[in-house]
């Protein structure tokens, strides 16, 4: 069986983000760039279970510019067998990077596809979502536990009242939530290994996907800093600012 | 970088691959091994008749540590190592010494042990040692000092009997670093010790390696050997490093091997000794660098009156007063200007070991010898200091433990003693490196330093006048005081002005660091970070670069008197 992992290359989240100076997104010049920490879980799971014997090979798929290599090696370094980067310029939002995961997911015909819940950069936890849609396989979000049984997958999910348990048939796909496992370190001859392995590269063209944006950036900017509070004399006080101020009752 | 990936050997050290290992071992040293300081403090190693037992959670870093791989960096591949240049490896093992110092220095001793085995010892030898070694299955500790014999080790008084193809060590040896500790099956020791027959002195000392668990003929681990780890010493600093008193052949007397030929010990060492050295300056300067960082982000947070500088911005820390400014500045530069001086040496000793042209090979092994006690003896005399002012820039908080500012200063404390005092580095720099061949040396760090001082007329950068003024002055102060004390003929006049010696050269081959650093920042995309190097190196040219001429007069104003009156008076 392949393992498909989805790999994103985000500002790095010690990395306090800017709004750039024309409003239009987050200031990228010069910042520390890394793999996406719930990719990082997903690719550590793939490895796991790789390791138990249950896959046979997994590769690390990244979609942008063409640093995202890079993101890819940190992929190859923690154990990943091979690369695939489908490279453009273009902003990728959601649907578009489904599109183009479904598109490679149809010529690798893998048994589990496994992806970061959302990415840190915009939070939108729709991919992973979307790509099961296009395939019509079974989706298991949020997964805090992965166990393969032949093909067939038990998943313990995280859901708002607890954990939800539930078996899932094979091909599917499995997103990652933060208590999956813990990534391990990268091993120094892995990392010099990781060069050799094989990255291929491709373009949204060659996959024949359409990659055009469907939601339009009006504008972005810092959240509005919270103001100073102030304390009052009196109950009475407070109820008059909470009802002609804040008017809130 | 470039230049060193372009010796034969380095062709793995393209930028990708250094920047993933950079990333990577910030990565450790910064999750798994920084966590582990103050605890390895608090804790410190512990002692007991079975043996001495690390603080929690320290053997589990190390299986870590050496399963990652990371103790091979640098090493042969013959033996299991990723034989990257020793540019990189300087450049990873700061990041071990500022995260845990106390915890570093085990691979540090192992990487010394391993430079003996590899240079001098038997094949047969080196197939039983190194490849554990190398992996830090097994970690390697190095025995010199006796109570007697520290920094004479003519006076070494333990003994090694012939018996068979082995010898029998007998002796106590004290200061041992890590010589026993619970973190791995095996430890290597090097010992130094004179056969009966020996000359007297210096020219009389061997080496051999005594390992803890004797090794089978098929790499098992066989009988406990006759060395053990008498009692761990109690220090100012790096706690939870053992501090071994070991006693050899207690009972029937430690097997032991000889490496290489007999009463050649010492040269040995000597060998290995400039890898040492090099490592505990990089430790001055990487410690300085943690008390850096913990300071600076003490002095955003810690508010205490309005600021003078950015008023309107939202940090209105003390980091925003004009003399926290200067304490900060004061180490950040000099860090920098330590760290191009380690890198300088580290790159000079791979040019040494792998250019394809004898001349330069030479040149650059004279380069590497030169720097060496400038390294080891600056870095960390400016490294003391630095984590003192780390401490005062928490004010009384830097005094309290808990704070951690602390424990950087007394880790610190014993950077300028061991692997050589700073005196001891001083005669080094003064006797062998410069009289003894003439001054050569120097006149080629002159000449690398003139033809950075005509490239500084090239730039347009405002900060280029000053590094070209202050780089002059360096010139031009080494060349004075370096010629005169070549031709000095009085030996109580030089070893007297060596330690001033030292500190100028530190401080002038500091400002040529900071030229290089300005030359650098005008090639460099990123203009922000291209400004602020920029910064920090003018206040190198204009605050600190000032110390050197103190230094220099001083070493002017060397004169027997004061060493002529009798000690009973002082």
């Amino acid at each position: 069986m392949k393992i498909l992992v989805a790999v994103k290359r985000v500002l790095d989240y010690n990395v306090k983000a800017r709004v750039n100076a024309e409003g239009t997104g987050i200031d990228l010049a010069n910042v520390k760039m890394s793999m996406n920490p719930f990719d990082e879980i997903a690719v550590e799971e793939a490895l796991r279970i790789k390791e138990a014997g249950k896959a046979d090979e997994v590769i690390a798929v990244s979609m942008g510019v063409s640093q995202s290599q890079e993101t890819i090696r940190t992929a190859l370094a923690m154990g990943a067998d091979r690369g695939i980067l489908v490279e453009t310029e273009e902003e990728l939002q959601p649907l578009a990077v489904a599109k183009l995961l479904a598109a490679i997911a149809k010529r690798e015909e893998p048994g589990l596809v496994i992806v970061g819940k959302q990415a840190i950069d915009d939070d939108s936890n729709q991919t992973g979502q979307m790509f099961a849609a296009l395939m019509d396989w079974p989706q298991a979000t949020f997964a805090s536990e992965v166990e393969i049984n032949g093909d067939k997958m038990k998943v313990t999910r995280e859901v708002d009242g607890g954990l939800e348990s539930i078996d899932v048939a094979m091909p599917a796909l499995v997103t990652t939530d933060l208590r999956l496992n813990e990534p391990r370190y990268a091993k120094l001859p892995n990392i010099m290994k990781a060069k050799k392995k094989p990255l291929d590269t491709l373009t949204p063209a060659e996959l024949e996907v359409d990659i055009t944006s469907r939601l339009k950036v009006v504008k972005v900017e810092e959240p509005e800093q919270r103001k100073a509070g102030e304390i009052v004399g009196s109950v009475a006080d407070l109820v008059d600012k909470l009802k002609n101020e804040a008017k809130v009752i | 970088m470039a230049d060193v990936a372009a010796l034969p050997g380095y062709e793995d050290a393209t930028p990708d691959i250094v920047s993933a290992i950079l990333e990577e071992a910030g990565k450790f040293a910064s999750e798994v091994l920084a966590p582990l300081n103050w605890d390895g403090d608090q804790l410190g190693a512990k002692w007991t008749a079975d043996g001495v037992t690390t603080p929690a959670g320290w053997k589990e870093a190390y299986q870590q540590f050496s399963e990652s791989g990371w103790n091979s960096l640098a090493f042969d591949p013959t033996y299991g190592g990723q034989g990257m240049p020793g540019l990189l490896s300087a450049a990873v093992q700061e990041m071990w010494h500022s995260s845990n110092m106390a915890f570093g220095l085990c691979p540090l001793l192992t990487q010394g042990a391993v430079y003996a085995i590899e240079s001098h010892a038997s094949d047969e030898l080196k197939q039983t040692y190194l490849e554990k070694m190398i992996a830090g299955t097994w970690t390697g500790t190095m025995n010199l000092t006796e109570p007697q014999a520290g920094s004479d080790l003519a006076a070494v008084r333990t003994s090694a009997e012939p018996a068979g193809d082995h010898y029998l060590i007998k002796g106590q040896k004290i200061y041992i670093t890590y010589g026993d500790h619970d973190m791995t099956e095996n430890t290597i020791h090097l010992v130094l010790a004179r056969t009966p027959d020996a000359p007297a002195g210096v020219k009389g000392i061997s080496l051999f390696i005594v390992p803890k668990f004797l090794v089978n003929a098929d790499g098992t681990l066989g009988e406990r050997n006759d060395a053990r780890c008498v009692s761990i010493e109690h220090k100012l600093g790096i706690h939870a490093s053992p501090t071994c008193v070991m006693s050899f052949g207690d009972n029937d007397g430690a097997i032991g091997y000889l490496v290489g030929e007999e009463n050649r010990g010492l040269m040995y060492m000597f060998t290995m000794m400039n890898e040492a050295r090099l490592a505990v300056g990089i430790e001055g300067y990487g410690i300085a660098e943690m008390a850096y960082q913990r300071a600076l982000a003490f002095a955003r947070d810690r508010k205490q009156g309005p600021v003078l500088l950015e008023k309107d911005s939202d940090v209105q820390g003390i980091v925003n007063h004009p003399d926290v400014r200067r304490m900060l500045m004061t180490m950040r530069s000099q860090i920098e200007a330590a760290r191009v001086m380690a890198y300088d040496c580290a790159a000079a000793f791979d040019f040494a070991a792998r250019h394809t042209d004898d001349e330069v090979r030479a040149r650059f092994q004279r380069r590497g010898e030169l720097l060496t006690p400038i390294v080891k003896g600056w870095s960390t005399e400016v490294g003391v200091d630095l984590c003192s002012l780390g401490v005062q820039i928490h004010g009384g908080m830097g005094f309290i433990e808990e704070t951690g500012a602390a424990q950087h200063l007394r880790d610190s404390r014993i950077t300028p003693i061991y692997e050589g005092t700073t005196g001891i580095q001083a005669n080094d720099l003064l006797g062998r490196k410069t009289q003894y061949d003439g001054g050569k040396a120097v006149d080629e760090l002159l000449e690398d330093m003139r033809a950075t001082h005509e490239a500084l007329a090239g730039s347009a950068n405002p900060v280029a006048a000053k590094a070209k003024a202050a780089l002059g002055d360096a010139i031009e102060m080494t060349a004075s005081v370096s010629q005169k004390l070549v031709a000095e003929k009085n030996p109580v006049l030089a070893a007297s002005a060596a330690t001033d010696y030292l500190m100028m050269m530190g401080f002038t081959t500091g400002s040529w660091a900071m030229a290089r650093i300005v030359l650098a920042a005008d090639n460099t995309e990123d203009r922000a970070f291209g400004n602020l190097q920029c910064a920090i190196a003018g206040f190198y040219f204009d605050k600190i670069a000032t110390h050197a001429k103190a230094h220099h007069l001083a070493i002017q104003n060397s004169a027997s008197e004061y060493y002529e009156l009798d000690q009973a008076l002082l």
